[in-house]
């Protein structure tokens, strides 16, 4: 059984246009319209989109804030309004702009009170939090009220208290949103740990794509409300030509580009002097040794192809559903 | 990597629940403590309201012997009746009025993920203690005005002057979750809530008969506020409705609350339903 399971989830919200100067016309949009998805156990699912795209709505309506208009939910087996307190119980929602804790009280207060919240027996809450002490260091500011805290410090307490309840699936809407660079690195250390040790469950929304790419296998791209590509980044890099690069400095310039099998030639810079492949049908080592045999090489460097380029392209061709089913993950 | 302690689903006993909404109140209580100064200011300030109300009360007694055919204290039991009811209903859920602000942040979402009960959070989340005082004072009006009414003790009149105030508090908590659910399809609509409520509450303080038109049966009797005081107030004082309503009017008070409350109840859900969050 899936963890989460949904099927033509559908969320339409009405707007009222101005239409004159007085008169306004009600309009019906779907922010989420018609989104197949299925999410396993243990899996770490990317969920991206620009802004608007219905990323949030989707996350709001596995989650049980938000009633789909239509469209079947299942999450841990639960339909999230109906049984929302159960499920509760079972995951952990961190939403980077809201917050979890309690305002006036010190972290560590915040982290009790969500023992009593989620009914959490004393010693598997010592012993997680324990665990989350460590690996995102939070003894420095255990007993500083939350208002107090920098963002990153409340980031690190708000991934705390969304797993003191051993939640099966962890739910991240823009989880390092506005945090400096070491604040981020710490939080996807300890998302990369969550997701290779357990059997927890994540779903990341994010702008930031460099956590899509450290942390998730999968890659679900949503806009205009539906689903435009669903399968692994590789797999997204496929469908769009994106490749490899195989940059060569030469020591002098070759009298004429050179041709090789697999590797058509990208560009050619600082007169000659610098000679740039796409990886197609070959392997980095033979256009090396291939290159080697042609001129004197004095730098080589392999460029993994740019995510944000591919998914920029993605963006705002959001006419109609295009699964990719071979690229999707098991 | 973090160890997970129960197999999945498995229904808590209530008991754990009531621990959770214990430990919010007590989590509300320290952080109003967090500003002691402000919290004792309040407190004071608080008692301020109903103290006007009874002084309204004296002053119209000032220059006139009755009030739509009713004596300074059969009045006086009326606004205690009210007063009472009102303070004790704003103090455990007046605190619902916040709702706009909550949508409108977004916080609400934050309520919809615990595994609680949404209302019980909201209103145990800012538990306004510093109206603490003026439950307490709304109880003496009430003590004191029962006691100077010369009341013809029987014991169904014991048993109204105990329930008809805990009824009074279900009808106005009622009052004011069902007005603040507005705000789940209308963000700016505080003002609309607040003349409802505080509309409703002003009207009790008086007798029924001081009114007039459709602004009296709309209130009295469509929104049903008659049986928040006067009504009950004329059973205990045994005086006949001069506006035709039966003697057992007075002891309809609970069943007219429990209609409110279901009434709300069930806006509530809907409301809930209809929530539509903020940006992302």
């Amino acid at each position: 059984m899936s963890v989460i399971e949904a099927r033509y989830l559908r969320k339409e919200f009405t707007v009222r246009v101005k239409a004159g100067r007085l008169r306004r016309v009600k309009r019906t949009v779907a922010a989420v319209d018609g989104v197949d998805l299925l999410v396993e156990r243990g899996e770490m699912l990317g969920y991206i989109g620009p802004n608007g795209a219905g990323k949030s709505t989707t996350l709001k309506m596995l989650t049980g804030v938000l009633t789909p208009t239509s469209g079947e939910v299942r999450v841990c087996g639960l339909r999230p309004v109906p049984e929302r307190t159960r499920l509760a119980l079972r995951i952990g929602v961190v939403f980077g702009q809201r917050s979890q804790l309690w305002w006036d009280l010190p972290l560590r207060d915040s982290f009790d009170l969500l023992r009593h919240v989620y009914r959490v027996p004393a010693d598997a809450h010592a012993a997680r939090l324990r665990r989350c002490r460590d690996l995102l260091d939070l003894d420095g500011f255990l007993d500083t009220p939350v208002r107090q805290l920098s963002l990153g410090q409340r980031m690190r307490g708000e991934l705390t208290a969304a797993l003191l309840h051993g939640p099966e699936v962890l739910f991240l809407d823009e989880p390092t949103i506005g945090l400096d660079v070491v604040s981020k690195q710490a939080v996807r250390g300890f998302l990369g740990e969550l997701g290779r040790v357990g059997d927890t469950t994540l779903v990341l929304t994010t702008h930031d794509l460099a956590d899509i790419e450290r942390l998730c296998r999968r890659l679900v791209v949503i806009d205009h409300g539906r689903v435009v590509h669903d399968g692994t980044i590789a797999a997204l890099h496929d469908r769009y030509g994106s490749r490899r690069l195989v940059v060569a400095d030469l020591d002098a310039a070759l009298p004429e580009p050179p041709e090789l099998p697999g590797a058509p030639l990208r560009g050619v810079e600082a007169d000659g002097h610098r000679l740039v492949f796409a990886l197609e049908s070959t392997g980095a080592a033979e256009v090396v040794a291939a290159l080697a045999g042609l001129a004197t090489l004095r730098d080589i460097s392999i460029v993994e192809p740019d995510i944000e380029e591919v998914v920029a392209r993605l963006y705002g061709r959001g006419e109609g559903p295009l699964v990719d089913a071979s690229g999707a993950a098991p | 990597m973090l160890p997970r302690q129960r197999p999945p689903g498995r229904p808590r006993p209530p008991s754990g629940r009531l621990a959770a909404y214990w430990a919010l109140l007590g989590a509300q209580a320290r952080s109003q403590a967090a500003y002691r100064t402000s919290f004792v200011v309040d407190l004071v300030g608080n008692v301020g309201a109903t103290v006007l109300d009874v002084i309204t009360v004296l002053v119209i007694f000032g220059v006139t012997r009755e009030l739509g055919g009713f004596t300074f204290r059969e009045t006086l039991l009326m606004v205690g009746l009210s007063a009472c009811a009102f303070a004790i209903a704003d103090l455990l859920v007046g605190n619902v009025e916040r709702l706009p602000r909550y949508v409108r942040t977004g916080l609400f979402d934050a309520v919809l993920l615990r595994p609680l009960g949404a209302l019980p959070q909201l209103l145990l989340m800012d538990l306004p203690l510093r109206k603490l005082s003026r439950a307490v004072f709304g109880l003496a009006v009430l003590v004191v005005a029962v006691g100077s009414a010369g009341i013809d003790w029987t014991p169904g009149r014991v048993a109204l002057v105990l329930i008809a105030p805990l009824a009074g508090v279900v009808f106005f908590g009622s009052v004011f979750v069902a007005t603040a659910t507005v705000s789940f399809y209308w963000t700016e609509s505080g003002e609309l809530a607040n003349s409802i409520t505080y509309g409703g509450k002003d009207f009790t303080s008086y007798p029924v008969t001081v009114f007039d038109g459709w602004f009296r049966a709309a209130f009295a009797y469509g929104m049903g506020f008659a049986f928040v005081s006067y009504q009950p107030a004329l059973a205990l004082l045994g005086r006949a409705d001069p506006l035709g309503l039966p003697a057992w009017a007075g002891w309809a008070a609970p069943a007219v609350a429990l209609v409110a409350a279901a009434l709300a109840a069930t806006a509530w859900r809907v409301g809930v339903r209809h929530y539509r969050s903020t940006g992302s």
